[in-house]
């Protein structure tokens, strides 16, 4: 039998997660590197429709691996369905997205088999026959090239964004989907979720912003917010922050950019004391044009930075507030 | 509630990192401070306890340095610690470094355990929910709040773009927490000098060695980002630098 890589499908009541696209462009390219065949599967409690959707793509089968117990999602039912299915079929690779619900489970579940899993990768090499990922250290100021040191099945996921879910390449032909039901015994599932929700309505909404000035953590103090008021204010802007500064109770959560905030994509980001951790990066990546003033010259923020302003933001806020407003006076 | 909180030492946010000689690891000569997530588990830790009574211990494994986040618990308030002290303990994988923490409290029986969601240095997401599977525990990931009830526990997860869940649980429980869940005291003076007579166990990474194995993943190397997009670097005085950004945002990016 040859090799495979699974690549498992995140969906939520029947609605696939778009970042499943990219880990099956990602297991495209490791196919097509390592000559290995590549597989999907779909976990859930009906996911027969999904699992021909997926094998619409380049990819030799799909499965849906069913069980009325796997809805609503719980780790301990998860674990137990993949378990069952990835000692029964032995692929040598098993692809995830870096999802919530994936960080949730897959380090279990590869415990649960003896092996390990290489989290939150970038991309991957083929060196002379061996498979290393990279994945980022230290906030993002280093990447790492990790190989495996345990037997397959080796466990590996992907940032969300780090492969193209549009690059996606479609088969010839559908492929063929597999059925799978896996047992779940009854007093398994000790966690008892409750439905999903929304906090209240934001009472900012900046997704229509078009400039925003934005305050990471090397602002310091609360009071110094203010400086960066006056900033966005002379501009014509809106304030919003990182995470720890929110955290702080600095600025209302309703002003936080990233992945546990909002996702912006102004004219002009205005990044002021922020380091650029990919958390903070996914909600702000897309917008025109990002200049970033940060006093570390290796921050990772000036690696998607347009215009990077290396010094002290407390010298270079106030006479740039001036010179706005000059501009502004029309001077 | 007896609850046992993981709380790692990491390089400070901003100190400047260097390779080593191996290329594979950072010069360890630089500042410290506890990984952000770690500090607001204590922080949860001690509410919990003043609500419910009980006992909060803090476990860390690194060198002698790391001692200094355990000091810093016992002076906010944590009642003992637990030092797996060995420079080994710092190249150890999640798998290992939890199988190591299993061992260390082998003893003991605690109600809950809290990780925070992830490591500033490593960031594998994964210690937390490893131990859980290794003691056989449920576990919850990324939580911004917990509720004692009647059996168990009823948890807050945090999920992606602004969604939330409630998740009821029985104890014991692993759970890994978000910054975020709760604001965090300072520690008082009073705090910081009783904290120089709690019980500071050790725990030699002999005593430990059986349980833990080879890492299953190993670093090849380390290494600086390649840039990917074009940045123009804007240098200068203070002055300078606002009079050619402010030329830019006017007639290269018309946003003025
Ligand atoms: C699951 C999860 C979800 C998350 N969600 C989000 C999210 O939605 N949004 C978010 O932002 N983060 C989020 N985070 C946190 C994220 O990982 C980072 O911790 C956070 O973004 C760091 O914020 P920061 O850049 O302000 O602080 P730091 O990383 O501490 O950076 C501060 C920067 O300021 C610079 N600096 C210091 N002083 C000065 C000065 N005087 N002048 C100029 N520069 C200075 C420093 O060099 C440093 O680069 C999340 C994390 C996790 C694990
Ligand atoms: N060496 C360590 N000492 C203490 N706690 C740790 C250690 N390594 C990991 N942890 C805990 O596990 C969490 C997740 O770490 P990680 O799996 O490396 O992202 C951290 O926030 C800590 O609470």
């Amino acid at each position: 039998m040859p090799d495979t890589i699974l690549v498992v499908i995140e969906q939520r009541e029947g609605t696939l997660n778009r970042v499943s696209w990219e880990t099956i462009s990602a297991g495209q390219a490791i196919a097509a590197a390592t000559r290995w065949t590549l597989e999907a599967a779909v976990v859930g409690a009906k996911v027969a429709e999904l699992a021909s959707e997926v094998a619409a793509k380049k990819v030799a089968k799909a499965y849906a691996v069913e069980s009325p117990k796997l809805e609503p999602y719980t780790p301990d039912a998860f674990v137990a369905a993949l378990k069952q299915f990835i000692t029964a079929k032995q692929p040598k690779l098993v692809l995830m997205p870096h999802t919530y619900q994936v960080r949730d489970f897959v380090p279990k579940l590869a415990t649960a088999m003896g092996r390990t899993v290489i989290s939150d990768c970038i991309g991957f090499k083929h060196e002379s026959g061996k498979l290393v990922f990279t994945r980022q250290m230290f906030q993002g100021k280093f990447s790492a090239d990790v190989s495996f040191a345990s037997e397959a099945p080796w466990f590996a996921t992907f940032q969300n964004g780090a492969f193209r879910g549009d690059k996606a390449e479609a088969g010839a032909s559908a492929a063929p989907v597999e059925p799978v039901s896996v047992e779940i015994a009854d007093n398994l599932v000790r966690n008892k979720p409750q439905e999903v929700f929304k906090e209240a309505k934001q009472a900012v909404d900046l997704t229509q912003a078009e400039i925003i000035v934005s305050v990471g953590r090397g602002i310091k103090e609360q009071k110094n917010i203010e400086l960066a008021k006056q900033l966005a204010d002379a501009l014509g802007g809106d304030l919003a922050a990182s995470r720890p500064i929110c955290d702080s109770g600095w600025l209302p959560m309703d002003r936080q950019i990233g992945s546990s905030g909002q996702t912006v994509a102004p004219k002009l980001y205005l990044a002021l004391g922020i380091s650029g951790a990919i958390q903070h990066i996914v909600g702000m990546k897309g917008s025109r044009t990002i200049i970033a003033v940060n006093k570390d010259p290796e921050a990772p923020i000036f690696e998607i930075a347009d215009y990077a302003i290396v010094g002290n933001l407390f010298d270079i806020v106030p006479p740039l507030i001036e010179e706005v407003k000059k501009a502004k006076a029309g001077g | 509630m007896k609850i046992l909180v993981c709380m790692k030492q990491v390089p400070q946010k901003d100190a400047p990192l260097k390779l080593n000689e191996t290329g594979a690891w950072i010069r360890e000569d630089v500042s410290y401070e506890v990984n952000e997530p770690d500090a607001y588990a204590l922080e949860e830790a001690l509410r919990q306890k003043e609500q419910h009574s009980g006992e909060v211990v803090v476990i860390t494994s690194g060198p002698a340095r790391a001692q200094q986040v355990l000091r810093e618990a016992l002076a906010k308030g944590a009642d003992r610690a637990i030092h797996l002290e060995d420079n080994a303990f710092v190249g150890l994988d999640a798998f290992n470094t939890a199988k190591a923490f299993a061992a260390a409290i082998k003893d003991e029986k605690f109600d809950l355990i809290f990780t925070g969601l992830q490591s500033d240095d490593y960031g594998y997401a994964q210690t937390g929910v490893v131990l859980a599977e290794l003691l056989g525990w449920p576990h919850a990931t990324i939580i911004m709040q917990i509720e004692k009830k009647e059996s168990g526990i009823r948890v807050k997860r945090e999920l992606e773009a602004g969604y939330f869940q409630f998740v009821d649980m029985p104890l014991p429980a692993v759970l890994t927490i978000q910054s975020g869940i709760n604001k965090l005291r300072y520690a008082t003076l009073i705090g910081i000098k009783n904290a120089k007579n709690k019980p500071l166990r050790k725990v030699a990474i002999a005593e430990v060695k059986s349980a833990i194995g080879e890492n299953l993943q190993k670093i090849e190397r380390l290494y600086i980002p390649q840039k990917t997009k074009k940045t123009e670097h804007i240098e200068g005085l203070p002055a300078e630098i606002a009079k050619k950004l402010v030329d830019k945002l006017r007639n290269e990016l018309r946003v003025l």
